[in-house]
């Protein structure tokens, strides 16, 4: 197979990735506002935990995207 | 129509050389020099009247400040409060730097992956020299959680040593690829335009979509870039916790 075409496969490949991490960004969004709506006044003490549960996860998949820019700019 | 072009850092000035190394001034440290006067002039500028009743200006110092320091209360104590110009100063860097390189034809610091590790190994060697200052050999017990048992414990503290030393790589890419591929995402929207508008009339039509995509997504990256910053001050509050109260 020719490099270059393989690289654009790759980078193709590894995007997938990022449909885990925004599965996981999903949930984290989704539980942090079903539990909002159930307890309102808790809600606000909550938000820098849901800030760095976004943080990790969303890592995950720029890591991702990350690999797939290696491949087509860097590599 | 290379999107990566935006990120080379040009040579403003050289100084010389020292061993091998050219010093120059490049295009990188005159924007984080402006977001540096630009921080500090907004700092003297609303601190200099002190009104009881605060002007715009003011305010906004004001509401930065509570900012910061509600963060860094909430997660690291009333203890971490001695760190507050550390993380404040890594906070206001880090968001005006990153609002500066949002204006088209300016440059983007932090897309940097250099400038980024430099300010998250900082953090990491602050946390780790910190730690053994106040905790001595005690603060290795972050590697060991309350509550496991010990036939599990080769294992967790093997993990957890390793998320420990990771730390300093997920904390700048991060930033760095959040920011870099948001800048990459906008110019090729941007060529898009570009690359319908020379098929003539009916590309003028076309290009109004990939037009109004690019507005939509300069607002997304509004909004990615102040919360990157507040994501790496409240990480480093996280870490900066582990080193003041030893973890547990």
């Amino acid at each position: 197979m020719d490099p270059a075409a393989a690289k654009l496969i790759g980078a193709g490949i590894a995007c997938i990735g990022m449909g885990g991490a925004g599965v996981g960004v999903g949930v984290i969004f989704g539980h942090y506002l079903a539990a909002a709506l159930r307890n309102p006044s808790a809600a606000q003490g909550q938000f820098g935990n849901l800030i760095f549960g976004f943080a990790v996860t969303e890592a995950l998949g720029i890591f991702s995207l990350l690999v797939a820019l290696l491949l087509l700019f860097a590599l | 129509m290379d999107p990566i072009h935006q990120f080379d850092v040009t040579k403003l000035y050289v100084f010389g050389h020292l061993g091998g190394a050219e010093i120059a001034f490049t295009i990188s440290a005159l924007y984080m020099l402006l977001s540096v006067a630009l921080i500090a002039l907004l700092m003297i500028g609303a601190t200099a009247q002190r009104a009881v009743v605060p002007g715009r200006l003011q305010s906004a110092a004001e509401i930065s400040y509570e900012f910061v320091a509600n963060a860094l209360q909430s997660t690291a104590g009333p203890e971490g409060m001695k760190f507050f110009p550390l993380v404040f100063s890594l906070f206001m860097f880090i968001a005006t730097v990153n609002l500066i390189g949002l204006i088209p034809y300016t440059f983007a610091v932090t897309a940097q992956i250099i400038i980024t590790s430099a300010l998250a190994l900082l953090v990491f060697l602050t946390v780790i020299v910190y730690g053994f200052w106040t905790h001595g050999w005690r603060f290795l017990r972050i590697f060991v959680p309350p509550g496991v048992p010990v036939y599990m414990l080769p294992l967790v503290s093997t993990i957890e040593v390793l998320s420990f030393l990771s730390r300093p790589f997920s904390h700048s890419v991060r930033l760095f690829a959040n920011i870099l591929a948001g800048h990459i995402t906008l110019k090729v929207f941007a060529g898009f335009v570009v690359m319908l508008g020379a098929w003539g009339a009916l590309g003028w039509l076309g290009a109004v979509l990939p037009l109004g995509l690019t507005v939509a997504l300069t607002a997304l990256e509004l909004l990615v870039a102040f919360l990157q910053a507040y994501v790496f001050a409240i990480l480093t509050c996280i870490y900066l916790n582990d080193a003041i109260h030893g973890g547990h």
